[in-house]
């Protein structure tokens, strides 16, 4: 028996109400692992015969809340959301860190998979074995922290009444969307905690879809037997020990990026990335330090690096607005990609778009993209429903924000996503506006620029990623780099906290899947195999797409025409990544993951991996 | 021969929590031998999210739980000055429980006995792991008069106290 699971899956209908639990064979599960891997798995089997019809934010959709293995082990808490993508059509393993998977495991199960949609408003409630649908219509519309609060109190009510002898119940952990997923908006997030959010993926949109505002967890068992706990807790120990060394993300959370990114590797997006390059003293994470945080270290479970810093503004007109650092992602694309250089008013951006249930990489990414439109006069400010989206200016993405999240007026068609947007724009204006869209494959591009060459220094880092620009999972050659896109599926796959393996040998994530679960793995075997065969999964899937969009590698496996631009300013003035440069790697890149010459995985490729059914699906595109 | 000098107690500042749980992962590893937060004798409230603190018991001067216990099955450790219960006389009945200021004590998820902070017979592994990542919430120190009821509150009394000093005016409405 393979160990370190709870045993059981979750299973609710919500077009019945019918609950059940399902088990995977061992085998699936050692091939699969869990997260990421698990849900490619689960998503081909049961819709893969009918993927470019399945649209993602219809009935059919399967949302899926996946542990893995080493959720609660490895130190650093997440959980895996996925389906089919309504922003790429394809897979994505979109991880969300907090307690909800350490609850779920104590609570008996691996994962949750969600098909069907409720009539009204509804929230599932765990208790152990006790799974309720609950009404939702009481927190429906309620923002964020609105809804944290009610749930929270409603649930240890609930458990309190059920079980008064026990004492004070902490707190259930809670997955929940915001306004902007009750309407369907692609660019929202499924969110933990206030702050924290699956994003990549638009998974809050599917979960709207199926009026599932909340899904709240208590566990009370122990999380589940491993196979040599002695030799669990010495490498628990042997990852924090690391990362007590390590001052950078400990200090700064990932807020250094504006020092990192914005200033020495010349980045991070400005203005729509028209520029990567600020000063490193205009939007430095020492001025939020001193400005706005009011907590130095906040974390989640067992997490040695705690990189989030609470922040507040104290006075002024922003005054009460709260999120945590915010992280670099949203410094960038709720701050410099706006033109916003202030902590106060990036602070302010990042706790309304928290509320909203907004994701800052995708939502401040297409409201650059609006304000460049404006700037370039193609979007005027009847268009924009009066508003003057002038860089800068944190109360027109404000308003903004808040037209995205309620579909109102241009808000509508932002709600869509960079690329969709701007292929509705393209349309209405007859302008070529594609060209400022910074996206892959339906997927806003995160804050890591790849001209200078510092950063990503892989040209074809989004444009051959199987998550389209997710910065987590980008490609990279050869295959066994540890920043590959296969080396980094085995964390969203055992699912934790990718922040705490940087410092750590190479070999020992591997040491401890097998002291949880008893099952060797080799990195040989995952990267060749095991990773490799997810990947196939995953890039088959995210060419048959459908039903709106479908891509096609020889136009789609690129970068966004703006990073063909040169940089305009900063240490790296100048650089550019050349497209011939680029198609020679991507040419590289097919071959060592065994697609064809028009990137479609190989016959041979997926045989060998055991993926005839898969082959025989892709026929039709070859 | 042991003397009040050298009981210990683990003195806390709670507003520098992290949220992080180590302090939960050490407890249930050393007495239940697994990663078992409801079983954890410290545990961390998150009310609302950035107000995460430890609750556990505060070894008040009075021992309020001792004295409320029908069946004696808890008592004070001489050596320590920890509420030690006695799983076997224990009979689940939640008097400590309503006993205690702070409503700490809570019951064994899977077993009939009450879960009270032994200090681990003088060293408490909590301490440990919040030391080690120098979060410093924790710390021992020699028992003295400490004003121990003030550490012994409800977890919704600690959460408002923390959730105004974090967030300012706002805290309470993010209950």
């Amino acid at each position: 028996m393979i160990l370190g699971y709870a045993g059981k899956f979750l299973e609710v209908d919500l077009s019945t109400g019918e609950v059940k639990e399902t088990r995977f064979s061992d085998e699936v599960l050692r091939d699969y692992i869990g997260g990421r891997g698990l849900a490619a798995k689960i998503l081909w089997d049961r819709l893969g015969g009918r993927w470019e019809t399945v649209d993602p934010l219809e009935l059919e959709n399967i949302l899926l809340f996946l542990t893995g293995p080493l959720t609660g082990f490895f130190p650093g808490g997440r959980i895996c959301v996925s389906g089919k993508s309504p922003q790429s059509n394809g897979v994505v393993g979109s991880t969300v860190a907090g307690e909800f998977g350490v609850e779920l495991k104590c609570a008996g199960y691996d994962g949750i998979i969600v098909s069907g949609e409720a009539e009204k408003p509804v929230y599932l409630f765990v208790k152990d074995g006790d799974v309720e649908v609950r009404d939702a219509s009481h927190v429906w519309g309620k923002d964020a922290k609105q809804t944290v609060a009610t749930l929270t109190k409603e649930c240890r009510a609930l458990l309190s009444k059920r079980f008064p002898m026990k004492g004070e119940w902490k707190e259930p952990s809670i997955l929940y969307i915001g306004p902007a997923g009750e309407r369907k908006v692609r660019t929202a997030v499924v969110a933990a905690k206030w702050t924290h959010a699956a994003g990549y993926g638009g998974y809050g949109s599917v979960m709207g879809s199926k009026r599932l505002k909340a899904i709240a967890v208590k566990g009370s068992g122990s999380l589940p037997e491993v196979a040599d706990m002695d030799k669990v807790r010495e490498l628990m120990q042997a990852v924090c020990s690391d990362v007590y060394e390590s001052e950078l993300w400990r200090r700064w959370g990932t807020g250094s990026g504006g020092y990192e990114v914005g200033a020495k590797t010349s980045s991070e997006p400005v203005r729509n990335w028209q520029e990567e390059w600020h000063d490193e003293k205009s939007f430095g994470v020492d001025q939020f330090e001193s400005r706005v945080w009011v907590k130095p270290y906040w974390g989640d479970f067992g997490c040695p690096t705690t990189c989030l810093k609470v922040a507040v503004v104290k006075s002024g007109k922003f005054k009460g607005a709260m999120t945590d650092n915010p992280d670099y992602e949203l410094q960038a694309y709720l701050g410099t990609n706006l033109g916003i250089f202030t902590p106060e008013e990036n602070v302010f951006l990042a706790s309304l778009i928290d509320d909203l249930g907004l994701c800052g990489i995708q939502t401040g990414n297409v409201m650059g993209f609006a304000a460049e439109l404006f700037q370039r006069g193609i979007l005027t400010k009847d268009d924009l429903d009066g508003l003057e989206l002038k860089w800068g200016d944190a109360e027109a993405f404000a308003s903004l924000a808040r037209k995205i999240a309620f579909r109102e007026g241009i808000g509508d068609l932002l709600a869509e996503g960079t690329y969709r947007a701007a292929l509705k724009i393209q349309e209405m204006k007859k302008a070529d506006v594609l060209q400022y869209a910074v996206q892959c494959k339906g997927i806003s591009i995160g804050a890591h620029g790849i001209r200078s060459g510092k950063d990503y220094p892989e040209n074809y880092s989004y444009a051959c990623s199987v998550q389209g620009g997710d910065h987590t999972s980008t490609a990279c050659l050869p295959l066994d780099d540890f920043r590959s896109e296969l080396a980094m599926m085995f964390n969203d796959s055992a699912v934790y906290c990718y922040f705490n393996i940087f410092g750590i040998p190479r070999n020992l994530k591997f040491e401890f899947y097998k002291a949880v679960t008893g099952v060797e793995l080799t990195q040989e075997d995952w990267i060749n195999t095991k990773a490799l065969r997810i990947l196939q999964l995953q890039r088959a899937m995210l060419l048959l797409g459908g039903p709106d969009l479908k891509w096609k590698p020889k136009i789609h496996d690129s970068n966004p025409p703006r990073f063909h631009e040169p940089l305009p300013s900063g240490p790296y003035k100048g650089k550019t990544v050349e497209k011939a440069e680029v198609e020679a790697e991507i040419k590289r890149y097919y071959e060592a993951v065994g697609w064809d010459e028009n990137g479609i995985p190989k016959s041979e490729t997926l045989r060998k991996l055991g993926l005839e059914d898969v082959d025989k699906a892709l026929e039709k595109l070859r | 021969m042991s003397t009040k000098k050298e009981q210990i107690w683990i003195a806390r500042d709670l507003a520098k929590c992290s949220g992080c749980r180590k302090c939960e992962i050490a407890c249930s590893l050393f007495h239940e031998k697994r990663i078992w937060p409801e079983a954890s004798r410290i545990r961390v409230f998150m009310l609302a999210p950035g107000t995460d603190f430890p609750h556990f018991c505060a070894q008040c001067e009075d021992y309020p739980c001792v004295q409320a216990c029908p069946v004696k099955a808890l008592s004070v450790s001489e050596q320590t000055g920890a509420v030690l219960v006695d799983r076997e006389t224990c009979i689940a009945c939640g008097q400590c429980i309503e006993a205690c200021p702070g409503r700490i004590p809570h019951m064994h998820p899977t077993e009939d006995y009450i879960l009270i902070c032994d200090l681990c017979g003088g060293d408490p592994q909590c301490v440990k792991v919040c030391q080690e990542g120098s979060w410093n919430v924790l710390r021992v120190v020699p028992r003295g008069n400490y004003a121990h009821r003030l550490y012994a509150r409800k977890p919704e009394e600690t959460a408002r106290s923390l959730a105004i000093k974090i967030y300012g005016e706002e805290g309470e409405r993010l209950l």
